[in-house]
């Protein structure tokens, strides 16, 4: 069987880009991944996500749109992508185990988390070293952590670290942060929460898990060691677009976007952080799934496919 | 059969001293990739019936028993054998990764 469409992702974009393709009465595949739902499910209390005046809990607002999305009757399949094959005509799209044909295909496979890349990080994932504040912060009650990173996700990792943590170091490189103000003005207000600009985390340490990393001041090049329990990293994240040959990005990976959500491969339309480095926000990743969506079903039309 | 709940109370009984290999998964409500892989663990449930015990573990609940592991990352999902974690991994991962980890573990 041929797929009208493959949506590859499950995060805001990819499961509002299914939700529109199957109401146009598309067949509609979507490969969401191992860790379906994006970042959205390493979240608390999402609050600027429109219709819920108390806010959601990310976790719950991915489950929904997922139920939305099954409810008219999109296929999900909770296995990786292992390739796509765009050289011709019904695309292919491979997990481990299948290989699916598509008329067309939606790329929403989002963002992962960076890592900042020193000694000592990698072999401390889950030792003390995380990406997600939410999932790990009741490990570290009445201890101390750093969280690294200057924008809304690092604020909102300190503030939760703050609620249990006894003192919570926000170490950023710049001098000041580039976060929401509201978020800002949260962490800079609250007791429990010290900054540290101009700094620099250049190797973490310990034997078993994390005692305590260096840090470098990037103005005096001054490099202190800081005794510490846990060092929650949010400095942004890396384009999932490695996986798709033939498709342009830029330099950073971000896929290059032609006139209305296409790529440079005519049937390919991409939607959602994989390509947005500039908003990244649930709401316009739900947007931007909802107008390639749209482009898909007309281009099919178009197609007469 | 389904999976079992683990507890600071039975982890001795139920895991340490199980005659079988046994799949623990540390969890808590609150952890939105917990519950990517809490469907799975039901799955694994079902199809290692009778030759591996799978079950999960509350972190906030039973906080001795994560503490004594050191898990400071959920989901943690480890393979006991013979009283001692003899696979670990951290974050969410698919029901194959799982798979491979008690399979290796039952083969050992």
């Amino acid at each position: 069987m041929v797929y009208d469409v493959i949506i590859i992702g499950s995060g805001p974009a990819g499961l509002t880009a299914a939700i529109y393709a199957t109401r146009a009465s598309l067949r509609t595949l979507v490969i969401a991944g191992v860790k379906w739902g994006g970042q959205l499910q390493l979240t608390s209390l999402v609050e600027n996500y429109p219709g819920f005046p108390e806010g959601i809990q990310g976790p719950d607002l991915m489950t929904a749109m997922r139920k939305q999305a099954e409810h008219h009757g999109a296929e999900i399949i909770g296995k990786d992508l292992v390739k796509a094959d765009f050289t011709a005509r019904p695309f292919k799209i491979s997990v481990a185990d299948a290989t699916h044909e598509a008329k067309s295909v939606i790329i929403a496979s989002g963002a992962d988390a960076r890592w900042l890349g020193v000694p000592g990080e990698e072999e401390k994932i889950g030792r003390g070293v995380s990406s997600c504040a939410t999932c790990d912060s009741a490990f570290f009650k009445e201890k101390q952590v750093i969280v690294v990173g200057g924008g809304d996700s690092a604020m909102e990792e300190a503030l939760v670290l703050a609620k249990s943590s006894s003192k919570v170091t926000v170490v950023h490189r710049k001098d000041e942060f580039r976060a929401s103000q509201i978020m800002q003005d949260r962490v800079k207000n609250h007791p429990k929460i010290e900054i540290l600009f101009n700094s620099e985390i250049t190797e973490v340490m310990g034997a078993i898990k994390v005692e305590k990393v260096k840090i470098l001041n990037n103005k005096t090049k001054e490099t202190t060691e800081m005794p510490i329990d846990g060092v929650f990293v949010a400095i942004g994240h890396i384009p999932n677009s490695k996986v798709f040959e033939g498709i342009e990005t830029d330099e950073q990976g971000y896929i290059k976007v032609r006139d209305h959500f296409l790529t440079n491969i005519e049937g390919v339309f991409v939607a959602g952080d994989v390509h947005d480095r500039k908003y990244r926000q649930a709401v316009t990743a739900a947007g931007f799934g909802s107008a390639a969506a749209l482009e898909a079903e007309r281009w099919l039309g178009s197609q007469n496919l | 059969m389904a999976d079992k709940t683990f507890t600071d109370a039975n982890f001795k009984s139920d895991v340490l001293d199980s005659s079988t290999p046994v799949v623990v998964d540390f969890w808590a409500p609150w952890c939105g990739p917990c519950k990517i892989v809490s469907p799975t663990i039901e799955e694994l449930a079902k199809d290692y019936e009778g030759k591996v015990a799978v079950g999960k573990l509350n972190v906030d609940e039973n906080p001795q028993t994560a503490g004594e592991y050191g898990v400071m990352s959920i989901p943690t999902v480890m393979v006991f054998k013979d009283g001692k974690p003899v696979k670990v991994t951290v974050g969410a991962q698919g029901k194959d990764a799982y798979k491979r980890m008690i399979d290796e573990t039952v083969a050992s």
